[in-house]
């Protein structure tokens, strides 16, 4: 899945928990700041990415995602590992 | 030998409430010195206040008024229950246990007295054991407390938990009936992740990991959910009420997400102004529904209790 893939994916799940609009879910973005997706909804954005891309986000490694392009990263490498 | 006489089927005939007068709102949290806004609880939780036990109500006193109101309600007294059941963890000293003493404040002599501690989980477990026992003619007539002095057990230096918690006390009357009012229970436990929510050993306070228990609640609950249902017979569209524990409005938020509750469903919403009251939650939040006519009487209701241990536990009952 490509990098872009990824993000697609994951704007639509930002958008499904935290109402964010799909546009505004992009690569330099910081989730808490920007987004206002808070500590709450990203373990649950980071449960449906988990069944989405058939990974594991620990939250010792959730603490760490703070913007959109660290969690796009953080996915590929646990896609790729997988 | 014989067996005692069993009746078909075991149902919740009346429910009472002990809410403290006291009360804590999140702006009196922070006046307080807790490091937190009215926002920011409100938006991370749906609390806004909680009630707040005097010095001298205890889990005692609160589960003797809870229930002495439950036994007025369903018109009977002391002398007709014979067995009390308390779901606690809150009691300030664990030897002895609280049944009996609520037990004697009610005018229940000499009967069948136990405690239950599972945590959130216990109202629905001791639900479920006190159902059995009338099923089974071991009693004929039960009264199941829920009573929790969480605030005993806070430190207001951790604003992670000091918000969370209230008091409170609810008790229901369980008796025989013809036709089932009270299904079989869906429970089990994690012990594995014991340390994600608690008193740690040699710590005199609750500490929880917050996002541990979060991401539990809210992937491993609606399975437990939709079970309780199943081994009832009945399915989520059968349901008029879902009244799950009520420990964050955002954990409830997200199991309706994820069970697809059908929207005819009244879910209960307690927390907001009695915040996670632990084996207390699930009655005083069936108690609400049931006293503001928000639900009636005989429909159906999916309790589903879950929390420290980790202990979970739901069935579906009638509405008293």
């Amino acid at each position: 899945m490509s990098q872009q893939e990824i993000l697609a994916e994951l704007a639509t799940i930002v958008n499904e928990i935290a109402g964010v609009p799909v546009g505004d879910v992009t690569l330099n973005k910081t989730f808490l700041d920007d987004l206002d997706v808070d500590s709450l909804s990203m373990v649950e954005i980071a449960t449906a990415a988990e069944d989405k891309f058939g990974i594991r986000i620990p939250d010792d490694d959730l603490k760490d995602l703070k913007t959109v392009g660290d969690a796009v990263s953080y996915i590929e490498k646990a896609g790729v590992a997988a | 030998m014989r067996s005692a006489t069993a009746r078909a089927g075991a149902r919740i005939t009346a429910i009472g409430e002990h809410r403290p007068a006291g009360s804590l709102s999140n702006d009196d949290l922070a006046a307080r010195g807790v490091d937190t806004t009215d926002e920011w609880i409100r938006t991370r939780t749906g609390i806004t206040t909680r009630h707040v036990a005097a010095a001298d109500e205890s889990v005692i006193s609160m589960g003797i008024d809870a229930a002495a109101k439950a036994l007025a309600t369903a018109g009977v007294t002391g002398d007709d229950v014979d067995l009390v059941v308390l779901a606690t963890c809150t009691i300030r000293n664990p030897i002895p246990g609280g049944a009996a003493r609520i037990a004697s404040g009610i005018g229940a002599r000499g009967v069948g007295a136990f405690d239950v501690n599972a945590a959130c989980g216990g109202f629905c477990y001791a639900l479920s054991v006190a159902a059995d026992a009338v099923r089974s003619g071991s009693a004929r007539r039960a009264v199941v407390v829920g009573s929790e002095k969480l605030t005993d057990w806070l430190d207001w230096d951790d604003r992670g938990t000091c918000i969370l918690f209230g008091d409170g006390a609810a008790a229901v009357i369980v008796e025989g009936s013809d036709e089932p009012g009270i299904g079989p229970v869906a429970w089990g436990s994690d012990g594995d992740a014991f340390a994600s929510v608690g008193v740690p050993e040699g710590d005199w306070a609750i500490r929880m990991d917050g996002p541990a228990v979060f991401r539990w609640a809210t992937t491993q609950m609606a399975p437990v959910a939709l079970r309780a249902c199943e081994l009832a017979g009945v399915t989520l569209d059968d349901l008029d009420a879902f009244v799950p524990h009520q420990a964050n409005q955002r954990i409830v938020d997200a199991m309706v997400r994820a069970l697809k509750l059908p929207s005819h469903i009244k879910v209960a919403r307690d927390i907001a102004t009695t915040g996670n009251t632990s084996a207390a939650s699930v009655p005083l939040a069936l108690s609400s529904l049931v006293t503001s006519g928000e639900v009636e009487s005989g429909g159906l209701a999916l309790l589903l209790a879950f929390g420290a241990g980790l202990t979970y536990a739901g069935q579906v009952v009638r509405i008293p």
